[in-house]
C-alpha cells in the first residue's frame, strides 16, 4: 500500500464526487423547491444517458458536443414530468408523493427495458480517450474533463440560484410558496423552472459519463442512490452542501473500496448517511 | 348527542354486524373449499400468490398505514425469513416449521435493531435510509459464503411429498393450504391490532406525532413496535416461499421489487385499511400474472410498466386506494345506531 495508489484512490474519488455533487444538486433543488424527492432521479440519469448514446449512434454526434441537446431534452423532461404528474401530488400526503415518484421511476425504468433492452452499450471511440499521467498518479482524460465540466455546471448553477433574478425567485418561492405567490412570482412556474433547471444538471452529469461509462437501463440507481446520499448529508435543499457532501462520498466510496474490501463500496457509502442523519439529522448545511 | 356520551363504552371486539360476519364466514369456507372445485394448478398458483402477497402487503400496511413510516427496504425480512427457513433446513436439517419462527425471531431482532437507530428519523430520511437497508442486506447475502453467497441455497428435496419438510411435489394443494392459513391467521390479528389500543396509538402516532407525544404515548417506541410487528408479519412469507420454490438467492429474496410490490399493493388497495392489501393484492397479482402469460417472455418488463402506470395514477386519481369506493358504513363495521 504506498502512497501513490491511496493517491490514485483520492483523485478517483474526487472526480467522481465532483460529478455525484452535480447529479445531488439538481435533486436537492427540487427537493428544497417543493418538498418532493424525486425518486425518478437515477432514471433521469440513464434517460440522459442513453440521449447522449442516441445521437452519437444515429446522428454521429459526439456526447461532448450532443451536451446542449442532452441539456434541452432533460429539461423538456423535467417540465413534462412535472405537468404531467408532480403538479397534481402537491398537495398530497408525502407517502403518496413517495410513491407517486418511486411509481415513475418504475415506469421510466422498464420502458427502458422494453424499447432498448437491458443490453449494456458504450460510445465507441470518442473525442475524448486516453489518459493523462501526472507524476505516477494516472488520469482518464474523460473523467477529469466530465468532473471539470460538472464543477463548472455546479458553479454556474450556484450563482445563478443566488444571484439572478430568477434564482431569488426560486429561492423565494423554496421559502414560501404563498408568500412568493402574493409578490408575483407564480409558484407554478417556479416549479416548471425547478424542474427543468434540476434535470438540466442531470442532463450534463449523464451527458459526461456517457464518453465512458457503460450505458444501460439500471445504470441510474447507484447514482440516485448516493445523489439521496448526499442531499441528507448535504442537508435537504442546500445546494453547497451537495459539493461536499458529492466530494465525502466520493472520497469514502474510493478509500474504502481501497482499504477495506471493494465489494462492500455501496455499505460505506450507507453507514456515511446513517451516521450523519443520526447525529446530525439536519445534514451538515441543512436548512432545517 | 349527551345520549350519544353517556351510552359511549369501548367497543367490543365482536360488536359488528351479522350480515358481514356470516359473509366472511363464506367466503373463508369457499376458500377452504376452492382447490375442490376442479381448480387447475395455474388457479391454485394464482390463489398462493395472492395470499402471500396479501400478507406482504399487510405487513407493510402494519408500518406505513398504521404508524405512518414508509420503508422502502421491506424486503430484507422477506429474504431473512426466507433465508432462516433454507439455512436451517440445508445445514442442520431442521424442519420448516420449527425455523419459520426462528425466522421471525431474527427478523424481530433485526427490525429492533435497525428500528432503533433509523425509527428517529422521520419522513424522507427514513425512507431513504430503508431503501439503503435493504439494499445493503443484498449486497451482504451475496457475498456470505456461509449461506451460499451469490449463488444462494438449494433446498435439498425430499424423495415425496412431506409436511416435515414442508415440501410437496406432486400437487400445489397443500401449499394452498399452509398459505391460506397463515393469511388468515395474519389477517385475523392484524384486524384485532387494528381495533386494539395499540392500533390507535400508531394512528396518533402517524396522525399527529406532537399531539401523541402530549398525550404521553412515546412515539419513537411505539413506530418500534409497528416496525417489529411489521417485520414479523413479512418473515413466515419469506419462509413458505423458499419452500414454495426450493430454490433461494439474495438476488430473489432480497429483490427491490419485492419492496415495491407490498408499497403498491397496499397503496392500490387503500393504505391504512386493513382490507385494502386484499383487495390490493387480488387485483394486482391476476393482472402481473397474466401480462407474463400474455405480454412477457421477450425479456420486456411489462408487469412493471404496468406496475409504475397503476402506481402513479392512483396517486394522482384516488391516494386512498381502490377500497375508498366501498362505503365507510360497512368497513367500520360499527352499528348504525
Amino acid at each position: 500500500m504506498t502512497s501513490e495508489i491511496i493517491l490514485q484512490a483520492i483523485v478517483t474519488g474526487l472526480m467522481m464526487g465532483l460529478i455525484y455533487a452535480l447529479i445531488a444538486a439538481g435533486l436537492s433543488l427540487i427537493f428544497g423547491l417543493m418538498d418532493i424527492v424525486n425518486f425518478a432521479h437515477g432514471e433521469h440519469l440513464m434517460l440522459s444517458m442513453f440521449s447522449s448514446f442516441w445521437l452519437w449512434s444515429l446522428f454521429g454526434i459526439d456526447p461532448i458536443f450532443s451536451i446542449p441537446i442532452t441539456i434541452l431534452l432533460m429539461a423538456i423532461c423535467g417540465i413534462l414530468t412535472h405537468y404531467f404528474l408532480i403538479r397534481y401530488i402537491l398537495k398530497a400526503k408525502m407517502l403518496i408523493q413517495i410513491c407517486a415518484t418511486f411509481g415513475l421511476s418504475i415506469f421510466i425504468r422498464s420502458i427502458a427495458q422494453l424499447l432498448w433492452t437491458p443490453d449494456f452499450r458504450n460510445v465507441e471511440n470518442p473525442l475524448l480517450e486516453g489518459r493523462l499521467e501526472i507524476g505516477s498518479v494516472f488520469i482518464g482524460q474523460p473523467q477529469l474533463i466530465a468532473s471539470l465540466v460538472c464543477l463548472v455546471a455546479f458553479i454556474a448553477l450556484y450563482l445563478f440560484v443566488t444571484k439572478t433574478e430568477t434564482g431569488l425567485a426560486l429561492q423565494a418561492t423554496a421559502q414560501d410558496r404563498h408568500a412568493a405567490e402574493i409578490l408575483g412570482i407564480p409558484s407554478n412556474k417556479m416549479f416548471a423552472i425547478g424542474w427543468a433547471i434540476g434535470l438540466g444538471c442531470v442532463g450534463i452529469a449523464g451527458g459526461m459519463m456517457a464518453n465512458y461509462f457503460f450505458i444501460f437501463t439500471d445504470v441510474g440507481i447507484n447514482f440516485a442512490l448516493f445523489a439521496f446520499v448526499a442531499v441528507a448529508l448535504g442537508g435537504f435543499g442546500s445546494i453547497i452542501g451537495c459539493l461536499y457532501a458529492g466530494i465525502i462520498i466520493g472520497l469514502v466510496e474510493s478509500l474504502g473500496g481501497l482499504l477495506i474490501d471493494p465489494s462492500f463500496k455501496l455499505l460505506y457509502v450507507f453507514a456515511i448517511y446513517l451516521l450523519v442523519v443520526i447525529y446530525k439529522p439536519q445534514g451538515l448545511f441543512g436548512r432545517y | 348527542m349527551n345520549d350519544k356520551l353517556l351510552t359511549a363504552q369501548a367497543e367490543p371486539l365482536w360488536n359488528t354486524d351479522k350480515k358481514i360476519i356470516s359473509l366472511i364466514a363464506g367466503i373463508v369456507l369457499l376458500l377452504f373449499a376452492l382447490p375442490h372445485l376442479g381448480l387447475n394448478s395455474f388457479y391454485l398458483h394464482l390463489m398462493i400468490m395472492i395470499f402471500m402477497h396479501a400478507v406482504m402487503a399487510q405487513s407493510w400496511n402494519v408500518i406505513a398505514g398504521f404508524s405512518g413510516q414508509i420503508s422502502l427496504g421491506h424486503g430484507a425480512f422477506f429474504g431473512i425469513g426466507a433465508y432462516a427457513t433454507s439455512f436451517f433446513y440445508v445445514q442442520y436439517g431442521i424442519s420448516p416449521w420449527i425455523s419459520i419462527f426462528f425466522g421471525i425471531i431474527f427478523s424481530g431482532i433485526a427490525a429492533v435493531l435497525i428500528g432503533i437507530p433509523m425509527l428517529r428519523l422521520s419522513g424522507h430520511y427514513f425512507a431513504i435510509a430503508t431503501l439503503l437497508i435493504g439494499i445493503s442486506f443484498q449486497v451482504v447475502f451475496q457475498r456470505w459464503d456461509l449461506v451460499g453467497a451469490a449463488s444462494g441455497l438449494w433446498v435439498p428435496m425430499t424423495s415425496g411429498d412431506s409436511w416435515l419438510a414442508l415440501q410437496f411435489h406432486t400437487s400445489k394443494m397443500p401449499y394452498y393450504y399452509v398459505f391460506l392459513v397463515f393469511f388468515l391467521i395474519t389477517f385475523y390479528l392484524v384486524w384485532i391490532l387494528s381495533r386494539s389500543k395499540l392500533g390507535f396509538r400508531l394512528r396518533a402516532v402517524r396522525d399527529d406525532p406532537q399531539a401523541a407525544l402530549s398525550l404521553c404515548i412515546n412515539v419513537s417506541n411505539y413506530k418500534i413496535i409497528a416496525y417489529v410487528i411489521s417485520a414479523m408479519i413479512m418473515a413466515p412469507m419469506g419462509s413458505l416461499f423458499a419452500q414454495y420454490i426450493l430454490i433461494i438467492d439474495p438476488d430473489r429474496v432480497f429483490n427491490i421489487e419485492i419492496s415495491i410490490i407490498v408499497l403498491l399493493i397496499t397503496v392500490l388497495g387503500g393504505i391504512g385499511n386493513v382490507w385494502g392489501p386484499l383487495l390490493g393484492a387480488a387485483i394486482l397479482i391476476p393482472i402481473s400474472e397474466y401480462s407474463r402469460i400474455y405480454l412477457g417472455g421477450t425479456g420486456g418488463a411489462v408487469d412493471l410498466i404496468l406496475y409504475g402506470l397503476i402506481l402513479m395514477l392512483i396517486c394522482v386519481f384516488r391516494p386512498d386506494g381502490l377500497i375508498s369506493f366501498v362505503p365507510k358504513n360497512i368497513l367500520e363495521r360499527k352499528k348504525q345506531r
